[in-house]
């Protein structure tokens, strides 16, 4: 994408700012979407209705709710740390929306197509635990510290099986490229990730159980990560208030609460990326039978948004059914349980490719 | 070696999980709780000083106020403490409709009870179920005497107003309702690995700590004995009923864990609506109000008398000097004892537990402070 708008402006800076500021186009109408859904879900699965009254269904209740958060007074208590206070929000939201830059969206377009693509989502994802740490910190309010310093270990060891899980799927592949990694998983379902992608023979099928442990230990650690339930220990409601972000109000709010839903979102686009075919279709393209080949990116893309959207959806249903593990609980399973498995998962599926 | 010290972190009074205003200091080791200093008060009304001042029947109203989750429930004991200082003996009918008033009232108490404490551990669904149906009973009581909450329905003597029309009825397809809710909650909660992961082996209260502690209600049955005053000092005419009085037996942990006096509670609200069922088949026909005293005025004297509230053992200590107004009230509230084992009980724990364990000894602030 970068070097088609380098080619068609002739300057390096407007390519970059022009091909970094594509994903906000998607994200911001998404955030704004999942905060809708995620109400609809929880009212629906608890007996009443939800948002009614502004737009059809209450579709317009985001909007409302922004207008009103883009209004309130900015209030930064007096005993914090005012320069990290006002960066720590910016730097959450840095962290999960710089993900976006390699995923790929559809064939035709990925915001940077670097071959470390998964490393790479790893490493910025990271970014967003420095700025808890820092909103946390700066707060200068116990709760937010408890908050920050859980979210820090939280998020800090639930990375470890991620990367597993993702290494099983390099071995099998032999790419970190994540284009490569969707191309891999070719036209039909059955060659997605999850069926045991597009090896060859017998290999294939015995690939699927591991596949499968893998996907869900990468799911439950994206849970981790995102802070969603039941491991949203930073932000406990009932026990810490607000978690980390107790202190912030209005606008400096609504940027942890975006970077929440773009996070919720990177992590199920990568689960989709990994497992389910990417921006493949399952079934072959509308395009490509009445021969509009211009369609097919589009579907793609189509297909890639409804996959990130129903595993953001099963977030939201295990948020809104499960209660919330206890700290030391949430370290338990994964040092005891998730590491263990996912690095024997690793070794498996590593000597199934060997041999 | 590095120096720490201990963090002193203030839990209240605005604090979600702290079911009113109840300030907890906590004094923590990282994560673990090396002492709880609860803080009282913010709700004080100095309910036992304004009772000096007014008639019997002018009390009533502010009984309601202490435990305002089971008002029905203070009345009824208030009723029956002022009845038995008059000597007086009140229609069948009445005696069957406080029976049935104070179950609805137990099993409401005890979904706010279940229904916060599944928030207090991260599940907020099973809660609005629970609330769903709780509205039914509130709809109940308010076609009977026009109010939700805070009812002044069970007069000395008698009633306020007699049952509406079909209120058999409803409250029979309620209860059938109801039922299946119970099973959606278990299935939601009780039986959640994740949950009894939480709740199980938290905040052991042992037996004789919790006598010691003058602990009652479900939570002493939750540590094992077989204590409740309708069948150990029955009142009104809880004698004729058929119910059990579950115990805690530790099913997914040791017994008088929080999992337990959580479980207490839904089993309790079983037992309520074979209660409940029981007396809608027996209701017999009569006057509501043939018993009603014109003027309050007993004899000089002093009772203490005891009903099972849905928190516990709710008592009330009236001293008349033969005036129109009592000379002391004092009040044994349920919850204000129950609370006084809090500190004991997190003693170890993580910041989580004290949440699950003040939520499992379910005190209700209008009753702590009164």
């Amino acid at each position: 994408m970068y070097e088609f708008f380098a080619n068609l402006f002739g300057s390096d800076i407007i390519a970059s700012f022009l091909s970094g500021a594509i994903p906000f186009i998607f994200i911001v109408p998404f955030a704004l979407f999942a905060v809708w859904l995620e109400r609809k879900v929880s009212a629906h699965m608890q007996d009443r209705l939800g948002p009614m009254r502004v737009g059809y269904h209450g579709w317009l209740q985001t909007v409302a709710d922004i207008l009103k958060l883009i209004q309130k007074e900015d209030i930064t208590a007096s005993d914090t740390d005012k320069k990290l206070f006002n960066i720590a929000p910016v730097l959450v939201f840095m962290g999960s929306y710089a993900a976006f830059a390699a995923i790929p969206f559809s064939s035709a377009y990925i915001g940077t197509g670097i071959d470390l693509g998964i490393i790479y989502i790893v490493a910025v994802s990271g970014l967003v635990v420095a700025g808890i740490l820092m909103a946390g910190w700066a707060s200068n309010n116990k709760y937010s510290l408890y908050g920050a310093v859980r979210s820090a270990a939280q998020v800090v060891s639930y990375e470890i099986p991620t990367v597993l899980v993702i290494l099983t799927i390099v071995i099998v592949v032999g790419s970190l490229n994540l284009t490569k990694i969707t191309e891999f998983q070719t036209a039909r379902f059955w060659d997605w990730m999850i069926f045991g992608g597009s090896v060859a023979g017998v290999k294939k099928l015995i690939l699927i159980p591991f596949m499968l442990i893998g996907f869900i230990i990468l799911y439950i650690s994206s849970l981790a990560e995102t802070n969603r339930t039941p491991f949203d220990i930073p932000e406990a409601e009932s026990e810490l208030v607000g978690g980390y972000h107790t202190e912030y109000s209005g606008m400096k709010f609504a940027m942890f609460f975006l970077a929440e839903y773009a996070n919720m979102f990177a992590v199920s686009a990568v689960a989709a990326t990994l497992f389910f075919g990417g921006y493949h279709s399952p079934f072959g393209y509308l395009g490509n039978l009445i021969g509009l080949p211009w369609l097919v990116p589009v579907e793609q893309f189509l297909w890639f948004a409804s996959k990130g959207i129903f595993f953001v959806f099963v977030q939201m249903w295990l948020r809104w059914t499960l209660p919330r593990l206890r700290v030391d609980q949430l370290m338990s399973l994964c040092w005891k349980y998730l590491i263990p498995v996912a690095f024997v998962n690793f070794l498996i599926v590593a000597l199934i490719m060997v041999l | 070696m590095l120096k720490t010290e201990q963090m002193v972190l203030n839990m209240g009074p605005q604090h979600p999980s702290t079911h009113g205003v109840l300030r907890l200091e906590l004094e923590l080791d990282g994560e673990i709780i090396v002492n709880v200093i609860p803080h009282l008060g913010y709700l004080h009304r100095c309910f036992e000083k304004h009772c000096e001042a007014m008639t019997y029947p002018q009390i009533i109203p502010y009984v309601d106020r202490m435990d305002y989750l089971a008002s029905m429930s203070n009345e009824l004991g208030y009723a029956i403490a002022v009845e038995r200082l008059l000597d007086i003996k009140v229609p069948e009918r009445v005696e069957y409709i406080r029976v049935i008033m104070a179950e609805l009232q137990r099993i409401a108490s005890h979904m706010v009870a279940v229904g916060t404490y599944g928030i207090d551990i991260g599940a907020f669904t099973p809660f609005l179920y629970l609330f769903r149906d709780r509205e039914r009973i509130l709809t109940l009581f308010e076609k009977t005497c026009g109010a939700r909450l805070l009812y002044n329905y069970i007069w000395v003597g008698g009633l306020s107003h007699d049952l509406p029309l079909n209120f058999v009825n409803e409250t029979r397809d309620f209860l059938n309702d109801f039922k299946k809710t119970l099973v959606e909650v278990n299935n939601l909660l009780s039986y959640n690995k994740i949950f009894i992961e939480r709740t199980a082996n938290i905040g052991i209260l042992p037996l004789d700590a919790a006598i010691n502690y003058g602990i009652t209600g479900a939570n002493l049955r939750a540590s094992g004995l077989k204590w409740d005053l309708r069948r150990n000092d029955p009142y009104s005419i809880y004698d004729r009923f058929d119910f059990e009085i579950p115990v805690g037996e530790g099913l997914h942990g040791t017994a008088g864990d929080c999992w337990d006096r959580y479980y207490i509670r839904l089993l309790e609200m079983e037992q309520s609506i074979r209660i409940i069922e029981q007396a809608l088949e027996q209701l017999p026909e009569g006057d509501i109000a043939s018993a009603i005293p014109k003027r309050i005025k007993p004899v000089e004297g002093q009772l203490y008398t005891r009903v099972e509230n849905p928190k516990g053992e709710l008592g009330y200590f009236i001293v008349s000097k033969g005036q129109l107004q009592p000379f002391r009230v004092k009040v044994r509230p349920p919850s204000f004892v129950n609370l006084s084992v809090l500190g004991e009980l997190c003693k170890g724990h993580l910041i989580a537990d004290v949440i699950a364990i003040l939520g499992s000894i379910d005190i209700v602030l209008g009753e702590v402070d009164r």
